[in-house]
């Protein structure tokens, strides 16, 4: 370039103007949350919302690390994962069973991990890859969903009983933290889920993989041609989504303390909501999603009855998808 | 048990209409309109849990509340069709089936509707019809059932039900609705109102459930919120992939086979509890649902040239 003026050193510097849309959504998020708990705090006491928000980070463990897989799956494959619930079902009965071999606890969860992982590899092995070559429509891949997850939890059921049963650990000691209680396992449940949400994150944004996958979930043409293995990708977003789920189905367990073969297909709505909230196809986007579901279900005891924690989650999915479809951090196209 | 039961037959049959007017909605809206709607459950639960209420908190005759109850779902219809059927059709499922599970969870909370205890005591008036048909019915010998009179009136509305969809259907109204199922920015390109038919489309859908309720609330006495989960809506969609999507023939077929194979297992003398032969029931439905979505997409009467599923 000969003669031309340089534009760069002919304008003038100014610095750039701030505006309202280039603060971060995570910092908005923050801000939020920080509001209410100080709005919160003055219409119903600092310590019963600090204890409803510590019984919120627990729950939004296993909302988080549920939500990852689902919207991971919907981002790229375009399947509303029905069976994503009977997943979470699966890792904790699993559990169940190797503990019943005679297996600890924690080392029982971490083969029924394995196995679960294995086992949605092998889903897409037998079902989900056929039908990608068929190229399905939405309602294809839908009732496929829905059979899958009967056939899941029934197959639960039809083995462990409908009964709900104990997870089979001290549910009963509690530990103090000033004036807040948490139950022994609870508090595991949140250092592990807590533990988990970060390796997760870690992992997505530093290795190889974890670029990949959030690539083909963000624009599946795009990573295409960018030299990305879509096929051993997906594979490996089914591993991911198996293992994760199975370890939020154990942490649930684990936090609840009884399950029945139906929790996986009834808090599937919440991580739904998760997954919204945090913009589909998103994976940090899931695990945010995840941590204001666990805290909006507690916080709403303070207001209205602990029996309608699941239809604050059902509210905020219908009011996301209609005021905000592309959740809080944005991405993918909601109007048809 | 006898394969000869009569009683259990009946039972069965009656189960058989009830799905069929049930999927009938669906056939509408996923058949002949192409949006997905998954809270059929749910209108089915508001129309069933109004018409109860009605009768047993306002002491209104069945009739009465049994119409009032259709223009409260067909209302619930289009309250949730307004802001949500401008959406993606996945995301259009996922409004619906939310709003089915909070309708569940209202009723099985709210003092109007009795919890979990459910409302009972609203069939006072079809007992005593009941009791009066089944008379009549022994003079030309079909009394020894005594659930004969409820199959007959649950088929007949069945085929009632099918007959008004079927004119529809062949009017300029029922071309509408195809043409937008196929292609809707052509349909709206040439000045229909995509959206109004859409909404009418999804209204009449959640009468045809209350419809299913009606009899649903007469087969079972009493009204309790578990009845209405997702999973009856499910089974609406394995009847229509059984008998095949945009056909509503296809509908009573699909009805009569998914009974027939639930159903018919009692008769298998397998050596499991009852638990877990209600277990296996659900299995195959979800075997059924994955076998024929992979191998034969369009149902088993289904036409591909009618209704394109693959993309």
């Amino acid at each position: 370039m000969t003669g031309g003026i340089d534009t760069a050193s002919v304008a003038p510097t100014r610095a750039p103007e701030r505006r309202l849309e280039d603060i971060p959504a995570a910092a908005w998020l923050a801000a939020v949350l920080i509001a209410a708990v100080l709005l919160m705090s003055l219409a119903r006491g600092p310590v019963a919302v600090g204890q409803t928000t510590l019984n919120g980070l627990v729950a939004a463990g296993y909302f988080a690390l549920g939500a990852v897989g689902l919207t991971l799956v919907f981002g790229t494959l375009r399947i509303i994962n029905f069976a994503h619930g009977d997943l979470l079902t699966l890792g904790a009965y699993l559990t169940f069973g190797i503990g019943a071999l005679g297996l600890p606890f924690w080392p029982a969860a971490a083969v029924a991990v394995v196995l679960t992982a294995l086992f949605a590899y092998a889903l897409d092995w037998i079902i989900w890859e056929p039908m990608r070559r068929a190229r399905t429509s939405t309602l294809q891949l839908f009732l496929v969903a829905i059979g899958l997850a009967m056939v899941i939890r029934y197959t639960i059921q039809f083995f462990a009983g409908s009964q709900v049963r104990g997870v089979g650990q001290d549910v009963l000691s509690s530990i103090n933290i000033g004036p807040f209680h948490l139950g022994a396992l609870q508090a595991l449940v949140l250092v592990v889920g807590v533990a988990a949400i970060a390796a997760v994150g870690l992992a997505l944004a530093f290795t190889r993989f974890g670029k990949q996958i959030r690539a083909l979930a963000d624009n599946v043409a795009l990573a295409e041609v960018s030299g990305i293995d879509t096929r051993r990708a997906v594979r490996l977003i089914w591993l991911v989504a198996g293992a994760l789920a199975a370890l939020a189905g154990v942490l649930y367990s684990a936090a609840v303390g009884s399950v029945n073969p139906n929790f996986g297909f009834f808090i599937l709505l919440s991580l739904f909501t998760a997954a919204v909230l945090g913009g589909i196809g998103n994976a940090y986007g899931a695990l945010a999603g995840g941590l204001v579901i666990g805290l909006a279900q507690e916080w709403s005891t303070l207001f209205v009855g602990t029996r309608w924690k699941p239809v604050v989650g059902f509210a905020i999915l219908i009011i996301m998808l209609l005021v905000m479809p592309r959740g809080i951090f944005g991405g993918g196209r909601a109007r048809s | 048990m006898s394969v000869f039961d009569l009683d259990f037959w009946v039972g069965a049959g009656v189960i058989a209409g009830i799905y069929g007017i049930f999927a009938l909605g669906l056939q509408l809206n996923i058949g002949f309109t192409g949006i997905m709607n998954l809270g059929q459950a749910g209108f089915m639960c508001v129309g069933a849990y109004t018409m109860g209420i009605l009768v047993v908190d306002a002491g209104w005759p069945l009739a009465l509340a049994f119409a009032a109850a259709i223009i409260v779902a067909v209302a619930a219809g289009v309250l949730v069709g307004l802001p949500s059927l401008r959406l993606r059709a996945d995301y259009f499922g996922i409004v619906t089936i939310a709003f089915s599970e909070i309708v569940r969870y209202v009723f099985q909370n709210a003092a109007f509707a009795g919890g979990n205890q459910g409302v009972i005591g609203y069939d006072a008036e079809w007992r005593a019809f009941q009791a009066w048909a089944s008379q009549r019915l022994a003079t030309i010998g079909l009394g020894e059932a005594t659930q004969m009179p409820l199959l007959i009136a649950v088929w007949a509305a069945l085929l009632l039900c099918l007959v008004v969809l079927q004119a529809l259907q062949v009017s300029p109204w029922g071309r509408v609705l195809k043409a937008i199922r196929e292609d809707e920015d052509a349909a709206a390109a040439l000045g229909k109102n995509v959206f109004a038919f859409k909404l009418q489309s999804l209204g009449i859908a959640a009468a045809l459930a209350t419809i299913a309720g009606f009899f649903l609330a007469m087969n079972v006495t009493y009204l309790y919120p578990s009845e209405f989960d997702p999973s009856f809506t499910f089974f609406g969609y394995a009847v229509l992939i059984l008998g095949g999507f945009a056909s509503y023939g296809a509908v009573v077929v699909g009805a009569v086979l998914l009974c027939t194979l639930t159903e018919g297992l009692r008769f298998l003398d397998l050596p499991l509890s009852a638990g877990q032969a209600g277990s296996l029931r659900f299995i195959i439905v979800g075997l059924v649902l994955i076998g024929l979505s992979m191998f034969r997409p369009q149902g088993l009467l289904g036409s591909d040239a009618e209704m394109q599923l693959r993309a």
